[in-house]
């Protein structure tokens, strides 16, 4: 088959696998949850959602209605033959797995209306990096409009230190509450600019979890989900069970003017899937490896 | 506790609801969102007939998917939508259509549950993403109408099987359970901070 032809099968079976099987270290993340919290209106809440994981799964229907905006993050390696046809074809990956799915549009015009297909101006959104190797990286990460809307970035006085940054990341939790579904997954950016701190905080969602930064910032990602827990938002907003089951912290160096921080929040159903293609047209899948949801 | 109530709800019955009862619903859920609640206060102004008649029916913040199969409509997922939104209509919604039940996630305001206390009505909150199991309980699309208001606008008329599990959050006696976990969350910001090492 040529590559073009499973790039887009690919790109469109993650898009698939991403809106209806969650990666297994976020399903494990809730089913922890749901055995530590006490009975009562919290653990109800968690066991919908869990409910809710084993009959997306067992019907090969979306975890949720909001199947989110579409971006990709992608690996391009040296050798990899195709590159500057990658965008369309993710355009057209997307628009046919909108279709069949189906997803929700949920690409809107800004001077418009609806596209109906799940693109339009500049969406998907693709970030790409270059890499040594023969092969092609490809993450799906669909974000939902909920925890979207609770997501916050700001441009701290460098003063403040790393202690405005942890006030800020509290404050931000508060805000959120209950309305971007929690329990949530933080992703925390800082440092960079304007758009870097929120690159940076949204790619660092997509680092499994258990895997903590190195050295202090993994420390203090560990006292940042206690810290974030002891506000009780809990699961739903119950304010029963967890309000936080991770954080990922991702750096880059700040203007010495500067201190630009960016705290993403993901519902509970924190979706993407990865899969390589090498050269040779053979895929593997990384985050979901094994499931075949079939067409 | 766990309730199970069957549409039409009695103000009666949904009076003995209580904040953090789980409640299941059997018979018509119909969705609701923004446009659909501004068009249908609208109606009652003007004096004109709704399409469906509220009284006694659980009105759900969700914009589904749904697709055509054959002659019959397939939902594919209904999960809920952040009902906050919907805080500027509900109190009028609740007293001119005696809708019982209020279904959504997040929580809602103080109008909402000054409107359940006063007329006899509950908001109760569905799982946010839930979509699957939301649409696992809906038997039948009974019906669709105002659906120039787009798929997730249009109100949808569900017959449901058991519909929830739902968290009553806000009940007749006017308690609300997320503005109350709201607010020991706030209280809670010192030791947070303190946790952190920034006070």
């Amino acid at each position: 088959m040529e590559l073009e032809k499973i790039i887009r099968d690919t790109a469109k079976n993650l898009l698939k696998l991403s809106a209806i099987v969650l990666p297994p270290t976020v399903e494990k993340a809730l089913r922890d949850a749901y055995e530590r919290t006490p009975e009562g209106p919290g653990k109800v809440q968690l066991k919908a959602i869990i409910d809710n994981i084993e009959a997306a799964k067992r019907l090969k229907k979306p975890i949720c209605q909001d199947t989110g905006v579409v971006s990709f993050y992608l690996k391009v390696g040296d050798d990899f033959p195709l590159k500057s046809g990658l965008k369309r074809i993710l355009t057209e990956a997307t628009v046919e797995a909108t279709r069949e799915v189906p997803l929700r549009p949920n690409a809107v015009e800004i001077l418009g209306s609806n596209t109906g297909t799940n693109v339009g101006t500049n969406i998907p959104w693709v970030v790409i990096e270059l890499t040594e190797g023969d092969y092609l990286e490809i993450t799906a990460f669909p974000k939902g409009g909920g925890s979207t809307n609770v997501s916050q970035v700001k441009m701290l006085s460098p003063g403040l230190g790393m202690k405005g940054v942890l006030t800020f990341y509290i404050d931000s939790l508060l805000n959120a509450g209950a309305a971007g579904c929690p329990p949530y997954f933080v992703g925390v950016g800082i440092g960079g600019g304007e758009n870097v701190c929120v690159e940076l905080a949204k790619k660092a969602l997509l680092r499994p979890i258990g895997v903590r930064a190195e050295g202090e910032l993994g420390k203090l990602e560990e006292k940042m989900i206690e810290a974030g827990n002891l506000l009780k938002i809990g699961a739903m907003g119950t304010g029963e069970g967890p309000t936080v089951l991770n954080v990922s912290i991702e750096t880059a160096c700040r203007h010495p003017a500067s201190l630009p921080v960016a705290i993403v929040f993901s519902c509970w159903a924190l979706r993407y899937s990865t899969a390589r293609v090498a050269k040779s047209g053979e895929v593997e899948y990384l985050t979901h490896r094994g499931i075949v949801l079939g067409t | 506790m766990e309730v199970e109530l069957k549409t039409p709800i009695s103000e009666d019955e949904v009076r003995k609801l209580k904040v953090g009862d789980t409640l299941y619903i059997t018979g018509t859920v119909v969705t609701a969102r923004d446009q659909a609640h501004r068009r249908a206060l609208e109606y009652v102004r003007e004096g004109r007939k709704l399409p469906i008649d509220f009284n006694g029916l659980a009105v759900y913040h969700c914009g589904p998917i749904v697709r055509k199969v054959g002659e019959e409509w397939e939902v594919v997922s209904a999960g809920p939508t952040t009902s906050k939104r919907m805080e500027m209509f509900e109190y009028d919604f609740i007293e001119k259509l005696k809708a019982r039940v209020v279904i959504g996630k997040g929580g809602m305001g103080d109008k909402t549950a000054e409107a359940c206390k006063r007329f006899g009505a509950v908001y109760a909150a569905f799982t946010g993403g839930a979509g699957v199991l939301a649409a696992k309980a809906i038997k039948r699309v009974v019906g669709v109408y105002w659906d120039d208001l787009g798929m997730p606008e249009a109100l949808w008329v569900f017959e449901v099987e058991r519909f929830g599990p739902l968290t009553v959050a806000i009940d007749s006696s006017g308690r609300n359970m997320f503005k109350e976990a709201q607010e020991r969350s706030a209280g809670m910001r010192e030791s947070a901070l303190r946790e952190l090492g920034v006070m």
